[in-house]
């Protein structure tokens, strides 16, 4: 392998057994299970058949290399492996088959604050971190000035972590991470936590990151970060992954993919439920006036909603979001903020929401409902529908403004006076 | 799910960066010291973080460390002499009982907190294990580390009883073998730890077995009783539990050098014993280690 490369994955697959982790947590199982082997081996059953649905493959014949120096994201819906990969990459789980190979010392920020123990001090809790992090000794007295002044909690050193407020924790946490100085850097989702300035910070580290020459894995669901990140990434699917291709190219096809699924039954679409129940929502129709899912900017939209086997609910509120293709909501329409509706728990009702002027720029959304029982969220689908708002002449002027723009459309007056 | 994991070491001052080869390869591996060596500062950090929180916001602290065999042997010095009446001087063939007792309960008590600490770690380590990679068999060791320093705490104590039955029993040259008996008890600690903390990762009733375990256990060594009283018969037998090559080890060196306690077959056993549990409890620890992040 070339020297310039730094990470070089060939046909990496990761097996998962369904159900294996709670099949035999039990040591009484475990023995009956021996005892009763040789019994089903003369039965005619020598294993019990591993059924193509009892297997998951959470990476299949992932390949691809990284370059020295470069910043790659990787992005990819909900269990689509992109943290199985990241564990695999940092040895923290192994593959089934396949090699990697790593030319440098790896960082994993899989968890920003990964290790720290509540009743240690600021001061001995930075040693620990930077430990099990992978930071020798020496390097830590080194950088520990530095530590401590990214972090802004030097009066508190000597304080107990455990009384810190979250906000301190989180700086503690993150500038031990970001003193980590690896050769490559594997990052998971850290900017989802944390306040906007954090997050902010995070990413101004990462981009020093990538300047000085380091190799970087990004993974994120925000599309934002990904676009000012990294200048290649790829797009994981069902375990599998498509070569390095641009950032800007990999966001659109994952965007492009994402309202997949659509071949399904809407009921059998993936859904988060708060526990284990029948959909609720089975069925969205969208009325549009014209064309399928295509609506002029502020023109109107309606919404119908076919809710199932919900009586056990004594009222449900519920929630439909539009959300942009970086994944931000970006707009909501509530039934009980909008119109002071709570649905009373039934067998079956049908929800119409009816919207008489979309007020959005012109561009593709996703319609997300969210289901909310008054204490949690029983039920969101995320693609609900796609929606695509087009041109108009709602403001006369024959021009709208553009997605980079803004996100909403609203006339205003201007004149000289 | 067969794979491996190979790490050629960094050396100090290369400028060419460590490769790292990850891939699929057979269940069965050896121990890789080299890495365990590298990744020492972590074992230490970990050991020191257990001893530190140990006895963190208690109001009696280090004291908690003699406490439960200081009951230990009063309880049973008044139960075996006072309430069976046996004969004080007759027990332990002419020691005094409670200094008898309590020579065994030193090294027993390193056992027994070793057990509890070590067959929780990786479990209580799940945030670690899911998070970061470094080799695991670090969390196992560096738990004993606290169990270690209650030993210590334990042998001042025990010092202190030696002086104080100064007319009794003298402490002759075999004490000098001590740290042979501790690197036992050390050893039977870690493997049988060992053993425990991995099945404890698949086996949750691991940890509803460890007390009741430790118990029985402690009936099955020598400590409230002395090991001359098992039948001569028995006794190879017997001594496969390695708790008594480190019981009568300890009495032996710290009580005079007697007789009774006078190393051969059965400490010969006792190591074997315990070599063969640390082998064992090393490899299966290894064949486990990589499900721990999938399956802790």
């Amino acid at each position: 392998m070339s020297s310039d490369i730094a990470i070089q994955v060939e046909g990496l697959s990761k097996r998962y057994r369904l159900g294996e982790r709670h099949k035999t947590n039990n040591l009484r199982e475990a023995i009956a299970g021996a005892i009763t082997a040789p019994l089903r081996l003369l039965g005619g059953k020598a294993k019990r058949g591993e059924s193509e649905e009892d297997i998951l493959w959470a990476l299949r014949d992932v390949a691809f290399s990284v370059k020295r120096g470069d910043v790659v994201g990787i992005i990819g819906k909900n269990g689509a492996g992109k943290s199985t990969l990241l564990k695999v990459l940092s040895r923290i789980t192994e593959p089934t088959s396949g090699s990697v190979t790593i030319r440098g010392r790896v960082g994993s920020l899989l968890e920003v604050g990964t290790g720290f123990h509540p009743e240690l001090t600021g001061r001995e809790n930075i040693y620990l971190n930077g430990a099990i992090l992978g930071m020798r000794r020496a390097d830590i007295n080194r950088r520990f000035d530095q530590i401590v002044d990214f972090s802004e909690v030097e009066k508190f050193l000597d304080t107990p972590v455990k009384r810190y407020s979250s906000g301190m924790y989180m700086r503690l946490a993150f500038s031990v991470a970001a003193h980590l100085d690896p050769e490559i850097l594997v990052v998971d989702e850290v900017l989802a936590v944390g306040d906007a300035t954090f997050q902010a910070k995070c990413l101004g580290k990462m981009q020093e990151a990538g300047r000085s020459g380091r190799t970087v894995l990004f993974v994120s669901h925000n599309m934002d970060a990904v676009l000012s990140l990294c200048s290649t990434a790829l797009v994981m699917n069902k375990g599998r992954n498509t070569p390095l291709i641009p950032a800007t190219e990999a966001v659109a096809m994952y965007l492009a993919r994402s309202p997949g699924d659509k071949a399904l039954p809407f009921r059998e679409r993936p859904r988060v439920q708060a526990s284990p129940r029948p959909a609720i929502l089975a069925d969205v129709t969208v009325e549009t006036g014209g064309e399928p899912n295509v609506v002029p900017a502020g023109g109107p939209v309606t919404f119908n909603l076919e809710l199932r086997d919900f009586a056990d609910i004594a009222g449900l509120q519920i929630g439909l979001n539009f959300v942009n293709l970086r994944g931000q909501r970006v707009l909501v329409f509530h039934s009980l903020i909008h119109s002071a509706l709570i649905v009373k728990g039934a067998d079956r009702a049908t929800v119409r929401c009816a919207i008489p002027s979309l007020p959005l720029v012109p561009d593709n959304y996703m319609v997300q409902f969210v289901l909310w029982d008054g204490y949690q969220t029983v039920e969101r689908v995320d693609d609900a529908a796609s929606m695509t708002v087009v041109f108009s002449n709602m403001l006369g002027t024959g021009r709208l403004p553009i997605p980079g723009q803004g996100y909403f459309v609203q006339p205003s007056e201007w004149r000289v006076l | 799910m067969q794979a491996d994991t190979a790490t050629t070491p960094p050396l100090a001052a290369a400028p060419e960066p460590q490769t790292v080869y990850i891939r699929a390869k057979p269940g069965w591996r050896a121990i890789d010291f080299g890495e365990l060596w590298y990744y020492r500062e972590l074992l230490w950090n970990l050991a020191v973080r257990d001893v530190t929180i140990r006895y963190k916001q208690t109001f009696l602290g280090v004291l908690w460390a003699i406490i439960p065999p200081f009951f230990t042997m009063v309880i049973f010095t008044v139960i075996l002499t006072t309430l069976f009446g046996l004969d004080r001087q007759r027990l332990f063939n002419g020691l005094p009982a409670p200094l008898a007792m309590f020579t065994a309960l030193a090294p027993w008590q390193l056992f027994s907190v070793s057990l509890n600490q070590s067959s929780n770690s990786l479990v209580g380590s799940q945030n670690l294990i899911s998070k970061v990679y470094f080799p695991r068999l670090i969390i196992p060791i560096s738990s004993m580390a606290s169990a270690v320093v209650d030993f210590c705490i334990c042998s001042v104590f025990l010092a202190g009883m030696l002086v104080w039955y100064h007319d009794q029993v003298t402490v002759g040259w075999q004490v000098v073998t001590l740290p042979l008996f501790f690197l036992l008890a050390v050893a039977t600690a870690l493997s049988v730890g060992l053993w425990l903390s991995a099945l404890n990762v698949q086996y949750r009733d691991v940890r509803y077995a460890v007390p009741i375990m430790v118990q029985l256990w402690m009936y099955a060594s020598p400590i409230i009783y002395s090991s001359a009283r098992v039948p001569e018969k028995w006794r190879v037998w017997y001594a496969l539990n390695p708790m008594v090559g480190v019981v009568d080890g300890f009495r032996w060196a710290l009580l005079g050098g007697r007789e009774e306690f006078a190393p051969g077959m059965m400490t010969a056993v006792s190591v074997v014993s315990v070599l063969v549990l640390l082998l064992g409890g090393l490899f299966y620890f290894r064949r486990m280690e990589k499900t721990f992040a999938d399956l802790v």
